[in-house]
């Protein structure tokens, strides 16, 4: 079909895996994606962020064939694919429940794929055999899925997914369904596995954590529609709307007014007077917005001199740092993260404080 | 304190099993009744069971329930293979114009009260005149039998969640694969479950089958019933208590191959 | 969890969504031309004339409807008044099913209440015995079931052998035997719904009325019955529709005193005797009865639905 590995030398360049041009989904009254765009790169790890129902999970399978797209394009290393039939797309799937054939052994399991598409019974036990090697169940080929723990299932299915050699994997929040410790250890299984194979890698989550940790790259995603493409670090450090900022990690969002913009700075002034300096995104107005500041990015200071000034409510000790609450003059409730350490001077409550931002933490946000 | 426990429950479902197995105990103790009346005891004796076999009615039973057994047979398959395509069509063909119809329609055998679909069926065939017999019998017991082999398979069809085929087609499985290799294997218990239910529902009927049969024809409810009509014989507690252990084998059979089912699920 | 779909009947479900008509073709036309069609027959031969060897004579009519309903004298010239004969037979019909749903219910909860409280690993094998006797052909559990009742059969034995009673009870050949016939061939009907919804039913209910200082008994009325009432009412249906069209039961059980419709309709079709317009309308009457039944009974599912 021509879907085997690029030749070396074309990997040289960028090629993009997935094209998504102005998908759109609707099912019935209620459309799911809104014309999504999207190109993901080939051996890159990607991740779909969002809350449940943002969806994510509806783009995942109109990626691997289980839904149909109302309007738009979906192009599979240059191929338009949106009316192959799952079976004749070069992507495999791990689910999120698995759905490991409950009558069928491990190694049947894994060696379905490569039966499928005709491989010879000898080869395709060898081959079924180091996958579960790679994810080192070999002790259990012969055993009923039935019989595995959660996380040796969730191996299983990512070797059955990973033996056909796909060119682009999906994972539907694969490690939702695992118990702490084990989605840890499994985060980075994932990652190694990912750069080991060189395979495209297409995530589908909500736990932001998750998405930070693993992915070469990121879209976050909400009621429909991507909201940010970038890498960890772009979606955490410069958030382009509120919803980017307010879902990755915690942060302060506070009403500004803004004045002159000029070379991605502005003046903003708070609703109590003060004036704070801000990076603003292209495209911004002078007006009414929000601007971002993580709680990280906030220093106790003197209150001479400070860019806030606030009175403290409450601390809550949280372990390896303490979360300071705090009012502004103006009534904004401000959230400072503080190490847990002997030089830090803890602030009682009632205590008028004043707060600096670091240079460049404060971010003007499009609504 | 147990709050779930009701004083009188238990002493309820106690009287409960003891009405519904007192008759058939009966029957089966007086069925070894060495005594031609079925008054008195007379002692343990085999008589009444090799006179079903030897006996001046014998070639009568035989024949009923030969034709019992074959009429069983072919309706019971020939629903299930129906009733399986409906199934598939039902459980896994999304939502389609009329499917609200065609779940009615399956599932009219079991609104409609026996005697009315006996009264229908017999001027059908009257109507149409086709000879009352075997035949008329066979096609009525198809009918009726449908939804008891619709109801397990599409239980089961349903339980089956949607992604196993999925996870198929995404390996790359066409479509009769995931059929075959999937979800048929995984229907197996649901199949087995309604095929017998069909197969004791077809040899249990009476009513229709007396309607349909003709003159001349029997099937072992109807012989039976031909001969309760004179009475109560000790022959006829033999036959019952082969059917009895026949029913209770086939039940068993079946639950042991529903939780067979469940295991391997879970 | 992501996303409106994922589930049932959704994504697989586009397999065999463009074969759906063919796979759906045998059912529509071993139903339709031997269900279906039939019943038009017979509303047809319901306003049909009367053959007197059986059969009927194509010339429309009102006769077994007029024969059912109205009362014109021996010889038809009297001024038309009800007949009651017919609508007796179908008024003890109701009673005589009525009655035989009652006591499913009244043997059938607690029974059902009891098994669902069972710890889950028992709760098959009660099942199981509950089951089993339904699985038993039905001629042969009302013969069985005559066969124990009998005037001098072992039960009438027995009691007098423990010296409750004198004389033996007759017991056959009384409402009461038929009664008990229907109660004895529909009990699962009534025991696996209400199963069913106990199994549902959230216990931690049952602790907050206790909590709130309800008794059991109080807490049983209050809580728990509107809780399963849809199991209730489905196993009340599935025991009251087929007692009324019953034929075994009253048959073998009952006399002349306990005749009820299936053999009023059954002796229509046997002999020279019979009449076939007034069996099928007969019949007609007796479906139309069970689909008013079965339509109020979809109409109030729907409607709690809907709450």
């Amino acid at each position: 079909m021509g879907w085997e590995a690029a030749p070396e030398a074309d990997r040289e360049y960028m090629t993009t895996a997935v094209d998504i041009r102005h998908a759109v989904k609707r099912y019935g009254d209620v459309t799911a994606l809104h014309g999504v765009s999207l190109e993901i790169a080939d051996n890159a790890f990607f991740t779909l962020l969002g809350p449940s129902g943002c969806g994510k999970t509806t783009l995942l399978r109109l990626i691997a064939g289980f839904e149909d797209l109302t309007e738009g394009e979906i192009r599979l290393f240059g191929k338009d694919i949106a009316r192959l039939a799952p079976n004749h797309r070069p992507v495999n799937t791990v689910f999120q429940q698995y759905a490991l054939f409950p009558h069928m052994s491990v190694i049947d399991n894994v060696a379905f794929g490569l039966k499928m598409k005709g491989v010879p019974p000898a080869e395709r036990r060898d081959r079924a055999g180091r996958m579960l090697e790679m994810v080192h169940l070999s002790a259990f080929a012969d055993r009923l899925p039935a019989q595995l723990s959660g996380g040796q299932q969730q191996r299983v299915a990512l070797a059955r997914a990973l033996a056909p050699a796909p060119r682009v994997l999906l994972l539907d929040e694969p490690l939702s369904a695992l118990d702490l410790k084990l989605r840890q250890a499994m985060r980075v299984e994932l990652k190694s596995l990912q750069e080991q194979t060189g395979i495209t890698f297409i995530f589908v989550t909500h736990d932001q954590e998750e998405a930070l940790t693993m992915s070469d790259r990121i879209a976050v995603m909400s009621a429909g529609r991507v909201q940010q493409v970038g890498a960890a670090q772009d979606i955490y450090e410069a958030p382009i709307n509120r919803f980017v900022a307010d879902f990755i990690g915690e942060t302060n969002l506070l009403p500004v007014t803004v004045g002159q913009i000029a070379a991605g700075r502005a003046m903003a002034a708070l609703a109590d007077g003060h004036q704070i300096s801000c990076t603003a995104p292209e495209g911004i107005r002078p007006g009414a917005h929000h601007v971002s500041i993580r709680p990280e990015r906030l220093h106790l200071a003197p209150a001479e001199g400070a860019d806030l000034a606030a009175t403290v409510e409450r601390v809550i000790y949280k372990g390896n740092d303490l979360q300071l609450v705090a009012r502004s003059a103006s009534g904004e409730e401000l959230n400072v993260r503080l190490p847990n350490s002997a030089r830090t001077d803890i602030p009682a409550p009632g205590a008028r404080v004043g707060l600096t931002i670091e240079e460049g933490a404060a971010r003007l946000l499009v609504d | 304190m147990d709050l779930r426990r009701y004083p009188g429950f238990l002493a309820v479902t106690i009287a409960c099993l003891v009405i519904l197995y007192a008759p058939l105990i009966v029957v089966t103790i007086y069925s070894f009744n060495g005594s031609t009346s079925i008054t008195t005891w007379g002692g343990f004796s085999w008589r009444w069971y090799a006179d079903v076999f030897t006996g001046p009615e014998a070639p009568r039973f035989k024949a009923a329930a030969w034709n019992s057994l074959t009429i069983a047979l072919i309706a019971a398959t020939t629903a299930t293979a129906i009733a399986t395509a409906a199934a598939l069509a039902m459980v896994r063909g999304g939502r389609f114009r009329g499917k609200q119809a065609t779940f009615a329609l399956i599932n009219l055998p079991l609104m409609v009260p026996e005697i009315v679909i006996a009264v229908a069926t017999l001027i059908f065939f009257a109507t149409i005149g086709l000879t009352t017999g075997y035949l008329t019998i066979v096609i009525a017991h198809i009918t009726f039998c449908i939804p008891f082999a619709y109801l397990p398979i599409a239980a089961r069809m349903q339980g089956i969640e949607a992604h196993y085929e999925q996870a198929a087609r995404d390996l790359y499985a066409t479509r009769w694969q995931a059929f075959r290799l999937i979800l048929l294997p995984l229907m197996v218990p649901g199949i087995i479950s309604g095929y017998l239910l069909a197969f004791i529902i077809s040899l249990d009927d009476f009513i229709i089958t007396n309607f349909v049969k003709g003159a001349g024809m029997e099937t072992l409810p109807t012989a039976i019933f031909g001969s309760v009509k004179q009475g109560i014989k000790p022959n006829i507690m033999a036959i019952s208590t082969i059917m009895l252990a026949l029913s209770a084998l086939i039940v068993t059979l079946s639950y042991f191959i529903n939780r067979s089912g469940q295991k391997a699920r879970a | 969890m992501a996303g409106p779909v994922a589930g049932k009947g959704s994504a697989a479900g586009a397999d065999y969504r463009g074969i759906v008509g063919p796979l759906l073709l045998p059912t529509w036309v071993v139903i339709g031309i031997f269900l279906v069609i039939p019943v038009g027959l017979m509303a047809t031969y319901s306003f049909l004339t009367k053959e007197f060897r059986g059969g009927v004579i194509w010339d429309f009519t009102l006769a077994a409807y007029d024969q059912f309903f109205l009362n014109r004298g021996l010889f038809g010239d009297e001024p038309p008044s009800i007949e009651w004969t017919y609508l007796g037979i179908f008024w003890r019909s109701i009673w005589q099913a009525g009655v035989a749903t009652l006591i499913c219910l009244i043997v059938g909860f607690p029974t059902a209440w009891f098994i669902a409280t069972r710890p889950e690993r028992t709760r098959p094998i009660w099942l199981f015995l509950i089951t089993i006797p339904y699985w038993v052909n039905l001629l042969i559990r009302t013969v069985s079931l005559k066969f124990l009742i009998r005037e001098n059969g072992p039960l009438n034995e027995a009691l007098m052998g423990i010296g409750l009673i004198d004389t033996p009870l007759p017991l056959v050949n009384t409402n009461l035997a038929v009664q008990l016939g229907l109660f004895y061939s529909y009990l699962p009907f009534m025991v696996l719904p209400i199963y069913a919804a106990v199994e549902r039913y959230n216990f931690a209910l049952t602790e907050a009325a206790h909590d709130l200082y309800a008794s059991r008994w109080v807490t049983l009325r209050e809580i728990v019955i509107p809780a399963v009432k849809p199991g209730i009412v489905a196993g009340c249906i599935l025991v009251f529709v087929p007692s009324l069209g019953a034929f075994l039961a009253p048959d073998l059980l009952g006399g002349a005193k306990t005749f009820m419709i299936g053999s009023l309709i059954d002796e229509q079709f046997k002999g020279s005797q019979g009449n076939w317009p007034f069996g099928a309308a007969a019949a007609m009457i007796l479906m139309t009865l069970v689909m008013l039944v079965l339509i109020l009974y979809a109409r109030a599912a729907a409607r709690s639905e809907a709450r």
